[in-house]
This record gives C-alpha cells, structure tokens and sequence, in this order.
C-alpha cells in the first residue's frame, strides 16, 4: 500500500489518481497509524517551504516519515515541493528540510539571466544521470520532458544523488535519488505518459 | 557573436505549449466536435483524455454556465478531469472570488483563469495570487481595435471599456498575474492567424508567459506566431476540435522549423 501523506499543503486527488491509473494501490492519509502501515510512501508537496516543514512538525509526522525513511528503508517519493523538503533547507525558509538528501533549494531569481522567467513553468527535458530501477525503460527513449512549476531549484552535494539534471538558465537536479529515497522536482502526476511511467516504477520498487 | 532575442526565447529548453480550449456549460463540453473514435463527443472528461493522447500539452475550460445553482456540475467535472486526465488544465468563468478559486484548486484544477472580474474587481488577481501563488492565476483579456487603439472588452467581447490593453496587461502582471490569455477578437473566428502585430508589443514589455488565442486556422499560424511573436504557448478551439489540425501534425510541423515542442 503506497500512503500519500496528507500534511494539509495542495490537492492529493491528482496524483492518487495517477498511481490508481498505473494499478497501484494507494491512499491518501493524514494517519499515523497508517502511515506505519505504509509499505512505499509519496510525499507530495505545493506551497512555501517553512509553512510545510512546519505543517508536518505539527501533525506530529517528524518521527514516522524519520522511522520509515530510515529505518524501514522503505521506498519514498517526494514531488515538487515534497522533494525541496527532502534536502537540508531552502533560501525560501528558515527550517531545516528533512535532510535524506544532502542539498540545498535556491531561488532562479538573480542565479539565471533577466529574460528566463520565473516561476520555471512547462515542459523542459531531463537528462538521466545513473541507471536505477525507477528509471527501467528510460534508457531508450530519445526525449523525456516533464511539467514542472517551480521558483526554487535544488542541487545535491553529492553528485551521486543526482538521478536527473534539467537546464533552466542554470542546471539543477529535477530528480534526486539516495538509497530508498527518490524526489523529483516536477509533476509526473501531471507528465503525461512518463509521468504514469516514473510512477508505475515506484509502485514497481 | 549574441544571440538573437529570437534564439533566447526559442532556446529555453521549455517546450511552446499547443492549449485545446473546450467551452463548458453545465458540466458538457458545447460547440460541436468532430472527433473520431468519441462515444460522447459532450464529455469533457472523454475529450479531454483524446487531446493528452495527442500530446496536447494543456487544456483550458471556459465555463460558460449561466448560474450560480449549476456550479455544482461544473465541479464535478472538474473533479472528473483531475481524475482522469494528467496534464495540467485551468477552468475559467465563474470565479469572482476566492472562495470559487478555492473548491476549484481542491476539486483538481492547476490554474484558473479570470478576466471581467479582474477588470471590475482587479484586487482579485492580488488576493488570488498570495493566496494560491501567481502560477495558478491567468488573467484572460478579450482585446479589440478601435480607432487605432486596442480596448480591452468584457462579456466575451461585447461590452467596451476605457482600459487600454497594454496598461491592462501591466497592471494585470504587476498584481500577480502569472500568465496572460490575450484573445484578438478582431481575429478571433476569421482562421486568418493570430494577431502578431498586436503580440509582438505586449510580449516585449512583459516577463511573464503570454498565451495567444484568437485568428488560428492553419499549422503556419502557429509556426508564425512562435517565431514572430515568442509567445509561451497558443491556443485554438475550432481547429482542434473539428479535426483540422491534429496536434501531432502540428508539432511536427514546428519541429521542423526549429521550435522547441513536447
């Protein structure tokens, strides 16, 4: 059962209905209890970086994600805003992230020429930095966009959990990968046919 | 040597996005649609599904439902297309305030799209973008010239007001707007191609993405309006609808002239 963690930030339907589509089973949930139950877990994520780290504090959610991320080692996704809060922190906030993944969100703005405009929205490439089962069945195709909406971008400390590099005036990872945890900065639920192919390969972990 | 203003727009790496514009009312998609391969050519959410399987890389929904007592089915719809259908998608009609941009966000829809209420009421692209982010928020502007000058026009066009379009424009973005739907009416519905005179100038002065609407009847259109105007992204209804231009075509043929497509 793959547990769509409900911390109050954007709408879940979308994305519940992706992995429904893919044939997975999946729930949208604000439980504890069945968060501990989970056995992958997406963590989604729209909004201001402080305002969702806290959301999460709040819901008393620190120790669960804390246990299964890595502990249990189960496999974790965060999307958009749900990947930013992976890394150590973001200009955006004063919170520190999670901190799974060794990195760190930066602003587009005065990092990218004036012309390129800020949010980062619509359809742009990515590139695959490593071989990975999330990944089975890229690897032979000639072009892979996805959507991404965003005004923060992340880059790892290691290059290592770099999963795939997208160029925007400056080049940042889009999607992140460290053992059992993934994060991708755009929207698969929102990417069309490699959208549903990144998330039938999570179901698949 | 620099490159070109041209090369700076068309190299972004973000594809030009192609927008199908379906128009609602009470939950049904209206205006005739010529698809094959449809069972309901009426339901939003079948027609909608087709143009993501031609690789459509938006939809918009213009709610033409006349009252308030037939939201609800427009909702449902909604709720419906976020369902089923995974590219992004914005309704517009019907949104005066923020309560009515609220359900829509939670029923599924990425962005909505408002345009006489932000004449009448412009502190609501304000409240909607610190509310929801700019990214959510198109202001939609209907535009026609008139003796010399372009107007923007309420009601789909039929009513003129005093405001010109580039200082509507300009407010519109600095009040949060995050993208502009700008409809020539003066070429809306002639299939004589878009307006590129007009966008060409408001793209210059503009830093946020602009969506051209109105005057598209061939695949050239497109392929001018992209690299005369450096617009973000085009839109159509008739064309699409009645099978005319079929979006792969389309795309192929803007590949061929250089422009970055998905």
């Amino acid at each position: 059962m793959i547990v769509i963690v409900d911390y109050g930030m954007g709408n879940l339907g979308s994305v519940q209905n992706m992995f429904k589509k893919v044939g997975a089973d999946c729930r949208i949930s604000s439980e504890i209890a069945e968060i501990d139950r989970a056995d992958k877990i997406l963590l989604p994520g729209v909004g201001a970086f402080d305002v969702a780290m806290k959301k999460i504090a709040d819901a008393g959610m620190l120790e669960i994600l804390n246990k299964k991320a890595l502990e249990e080692k189960i496999p974790i996704m965060g999307i958009c805003l749900g990947m930013q809060l992976l890394t150590n922190g973001s200009e955006e906030g004063k919170l520190p992230g999670l901190g799974w993944i060794p990195g760190y969100a930066r602003h587009f703005k005065e990092r990218i020429e004036s012309h390129l405009r800020v949010p980062h929205m619509g359809w742009n490439t990515v590139k695959l930095q490593q071989r990975s089962a999330i990944l089975g069945g890229f690897e032979q195709e000639e072009e892979i966009r996805y959507y991404f909406v965003h005004s923060y971008f992340v880059c790892v400390d290691d290059e290592h959990n770099s999963l795939m590099k997208t160029s925007y005036g400056i080049e940042f990872d889009s999607a992140i990968i460290k053992d059992n945890i993934i994060g991708a900065q755009f929207h698969p639920e929102k990417s069309h046919r490699f959208g549903m192919k990144l998330f039938k390969n999570f179901a698949a972990l | 040597m620099e490159p070109s203003l041209t090369d700076q727009f068309l190299n972004t790496g973000v594809a030009k996005r192609i927008i199908p514009c379906l128009d609602v009312k009470d939950g049904r998609t209206v205006k005739g649609v010529n698809f094959v391969d449809l069972r309901d050519a009426g339901d939003p959410v079948e027609l909608a599904w087709q143009y993501s399987k031609q690789d459509a890389d938006e939809l918009v929904f213009l709610d033409i439902t006349a009252t308030h007592e037939k939201r609800k089915t427009t909702i449902d719809m909604v709720k419906a297309v976020a369902r089923n259908v995974n590219i992004p998608f914005t309704i517009g009609g019907g949104i005066h305030e923020i309560g009515d941009a609220d359900i829509l966000l939670n029923s599924g829809a990425d962005k909505i799209s408002i345009n006489s209420a932000a004449v009448r009421n412009p502190g609501l692209i304000d409240e909607l973008a610190d509310a929801f982010g700019i990214q959510f928020v198109v202001v939609a502007i209907d535009t026609k010239y008139v003796d010399g000058k372009n107007y923007v026009h309420l009601n789909g066009g039929r009513i003129k007001t005093d405001i010109l379009t580039e200082e509507w424009i300009k407010e519109a973005e600095s009040r949060g707007a995050g993208e502009i739907l700008l409809t020539s009416m003066d070429h809306d519905g002639t299939k004589n191609g878009f307006d590129c005179k007009l966008l060409r100038t408001v793209n210059q002065s503009l830093s946020i993405p602009i969506i051209a609407s109105g005057g598209a009847g061939n695949q050239q259109h497109f392929v001018d309006v992209f690299l005369e105007t450096q617009v973000d992204a085009a839109l159509a209804a008739s064309v699409f609808h009645y099978g005319e231009i079929r979006i792969p075509d389309l795309k192929g043929t803007l590949r061929a002239h250089g422009i970055e497509v998905r």
